[in-house]
């Protein structure tokens, strides 16, 4: 029997830590269809229930199967516009993976990225319906909405706030984890089905909600969770702490890792602490890691609460990033620049209402890690931005509130993603974008 | 893209330009900024809008750095590939009574709006400091604004031979001041807070080093009344008593050694 390999290429650790080019290099041709051979395609696909996206699974590995990359990818595209993203970042572990029954689970999302990276997009035409929806902000559920809606026939506007669209795609995740190039391929796409981005247009801003509406059939509000958490203790404000966003804000966006030929600055330090367990602490360290420091991520559960994904976990370890798990910061010390972090022990009590056991700290357990930069990574808020300039209902935690069917406490505007959620996954937004597009059909259809 | 319609040299190192951006111009407010960056490889920078009309924004802007070199160099015709805004909250327009605005290096670009927006219903006394004569600008436009004009100078090379604080104490001491509103270096911004500290409710720019300047990183995040704000979108504006002007001072200073490398 052939020995099957199951693993993609991945770039050597000691030779990735020197560059922003991607980890993973994706499967071969022959992979791809040695894997998409081990389908069992089962006659009631389990993987599909586990899709938020709902792509027909079967369906496209049974293309790939058969060599006909083409149509794989026409058929992922029918659900899913943003499908090299998707095949990179998504959780599928804990998705369609997690209830494949074949094992080991079939490499799904690997699958997806092989279609999207080696076949051709068609354009399809569609009959115009002669509506226009705006949607605010151009992140995977704002993407994910304009794709669907502009599949439905209607002219859609997005509003980005920032120079580039993507939002967290773009700004948030790096490099060598989602190419910008990858994201940059998928959003021409949707512009092709004629998706129209407006780029630095702030909304509350250059132009309110009030506004659009009387230009608009319709609103979506998907401004994501970009409000960066700080942790309220001592020394947060001295120099080089930052926030995860801004790290990576300043590296991706900007892309401050090749100053000086780009002019955004970042401090090249020598030790990092990012104190985190999500994926974005983890890819603040990588990033870290890539600029010449040496990194360890503090985080006060153990590496079974880690939210971040596993593939990341490890990535992150081949990398050289220590781990110091059962560890809360209490403060940050120096004088005008960061010089260390003092951290005390925890241990797990009872669930919290996340679920997850509760941290508590470990009296006279004190210590402190030394270095010369520290990243805060514990979580982003919902953007504040439009909720201030209109009188929406808003949750505690700056969330816009919504219905079952995402509208919110104004007709005809409607939102989904983190805005709503918080910080959650690019395919939790997706899917809250296709399905927001749906309602918005279904509703001007009404009438 | 963002067409100059119109550059100006002002002063020494000072530039006015004049960008055509009509949705920006229509929203824009005193106390408002843009963030701009010349082009793909370009940093975002805040600057004041110091003026608008139907079509244009104007900019006014010191040569500090690499960007603003950068900018110096741009001329009628020329494009800005990214103009964001208007950013930050605009200030309150109402009656206050007697306002005091002080003002120092690009600051005194900033003061312009607001006075010219207070002055229909206040008294408006205008302090502006710099280091010599060369380095003033928008005297006359401030004058037109003001019902009295105070100019300092370091040196004594125009107006009055000392520091804006200098001045403002003199008023201070001498009559009742409803409000002053200060914008400018850091360290003149402090000095000014201190001088009205107990006596005068006095409102300060916050000119913090900001990366996106829409309330995503962070990275201008100064502490007020103890809070972290973001002066981004919660100001630009806040109680300069309530300001921690020590911190805000080593947090600006933060990109001094790449900023030289940049230059070089």
């Amino acid at each position: 029997m052939q020995v099957f390999k199951m693993k993609p290429e991945e770039q050597n650790p000691k030779e990735r830590i020197h560059n922003f080019k991607e980890v993973c290099l994706g499967y071969t041709k022959e992979q791809a269809i040695e894997e998409a051979k081990r389908c069992l395609q089962c006659p009631v696909p389990l993987c599909e229930k586990g899709c938020p996206a709902g792509i027909s699974i079967k369906e496209f590995i049974k293309h790939i199967v058969d060599e006909e990359f083409d149509l794989a990818l026409k058929i992922v595209l029918e659900k899913n516009s943003l499908p090299g993203v998707c095949g990179r970042v998504c959780p599928a572990e804990e998705q369609c993976k997690k209830i494949c029954i074949s094992k080991p689970a079939i490499n799904i999302n690997l699958l997806e990225r092989f279609v999207a990276d080696n076949s051709e997009k068609i354009i399809k035409s569609v009959k115009k319906t002669g509506k226009k929806i705006a949607v605010v902000g151009s992140g995977p559920a704002g993407l994910a909405c304009s794709s669907e809606l502009a599949l439905m026939g209607y002219e859609v506007v997005i509003f980005e706030a920032l120079h580039k669209p993507g939002g967290v795609l773009t700004y948030g995740i790096p490099e060598f984890r989602l190419p910008n190039k990858i994201v940059m391929d998928e959003i021409n796409y949707i512009k092709k089905l004629g998706v129209n981005i407006k780029l630095n247009s702030v909304i509350g801003k250059l132009f309110s909600i009030d506004e659009l509406l009387k230009k608009y059939d319709s609103v979506f509000i998907a401004t994501g969770a970009g409000l960066p958490y700080f942790l309220g203790i001592a020394g947060e404000n001295l120099n080089n702490v930052y926030s995860a966003n801004e790290f990576l804000t300043r590296n991706n966006l900007m892309k401050a890792y090749k100053f000086p030929e780009y002019i955004t600055p970042v401090k090249k330090a020598k030790k990092t602490v990012v104190i985190g367990g999500g994926n974005v602490a983890v890819d603040s360290a990588r990033v870290a890691k890539r600029l010449g420091s040496d990194v360890t991520i503090v985080y006060r559960r153990s590496r079974n609460e880690m939210p971040a994904r596993n593939e990341e976990i490890k990535h992150a370890k081949e990398e050289g990033i220590e781990f110091v798990f059962l560890a809360n910061p209490l403060r940050i010390i120096g004088k005008d620049d960061v010089e260390a972090v003092e951290c005390i022990r925890m241990k797990l009590g009872e669930p919290d209402d996340s679920g997850r056991k509760r941290p508590l700290p470990l009296k006279g357990s004190e210590f402190k890690i030394s270095c010369d930069q520290a990243i805060v990574a514990i979580g982003q808020g919902p953007n504040p931005m439009i909720g201030k300039t209109i009188d929406l209902n808003i949750g505690k935690k700056g969330n816009i509130i919504v219905d079952n069917n995402y509208q919110t406490s104004i007709n005809n505007v409607f939102a989904g993603g983190d805005i709503t959620s918080g910080s959650a996954t690019v395919i939790k937004a997706i899917s809250d974008g296709k399905k927001t597009a749906k309602i918005i059909n279904e509703k001007i259809k009404r009438g | 893209m963002y067409k100059i319609k119109e550059k100006k040299f002002l002063a020494e190192k000072t530039y006015l330009i004049k960008l055509f951006a009509p949705d920006i111009a229509k929203k824009a407010k005193p106390g408002n900024f843009v963030m701009l960056r010349i082009d793909e490889k370009g940093e975002r920078i805040p600057l004041t809008i110091a003026d608008h009309d139907f079509e244009t924004i104007t900019i006014i802007f010191l040569v500090v750095g690499k960007t603003t070199e950068d900018l110096s160099k741009l001329n009628k015709g020329d494009n800005l590939l990214d103009v964001v805004g208007p950013l930050g909250n605009p200030i309150k327009i109402k009656n206050y009574g007697k306002v005091v605005f002080v003002a120092g290096g690009l600051g005194i670009a900033a003061i312009y709006p607001q006075l010219k927006a207070l002055k229909r219903e206040n008294r408006i006394i205008s302090i502006i400091g710099a280091r010599k004569k060369e380095l003033l600008f928008l005297l006359d436009e401030i004058k037109q604004f003001s019902d009295k004009l105070i100019v300092c100078t370091d040196d004594g090379s125009y107006g009055k031979k000392g520091f804006v604080t200098d001045a403002l104490k003199e008023i201070v001491d001498k009559e009742k001041i409803d409000m002053v509103i200060t914008i400018g270096p850091p360290v003149m911004m402090m000095a000014v807070s201190e001088l009205t500290r107990g006596k005068v409710k006095t409102i300060a720019s916050i000119n913090s080093i900001m990366v996106d300047g829409i309330g995503m990183c962070g990275s201008c995040r100064v502490r007020v009344n103890n809070k972290i704000k973001f002066a981004c979108v919660d100001g630009p504006e806040f109680d300069a008593h309530e300001v921690d002007w020590d911190e805000l001072l080593k947090r600006n200073s933060k990109y001094k050694e790449e900023e030289c490398k940049c230059l070089k």
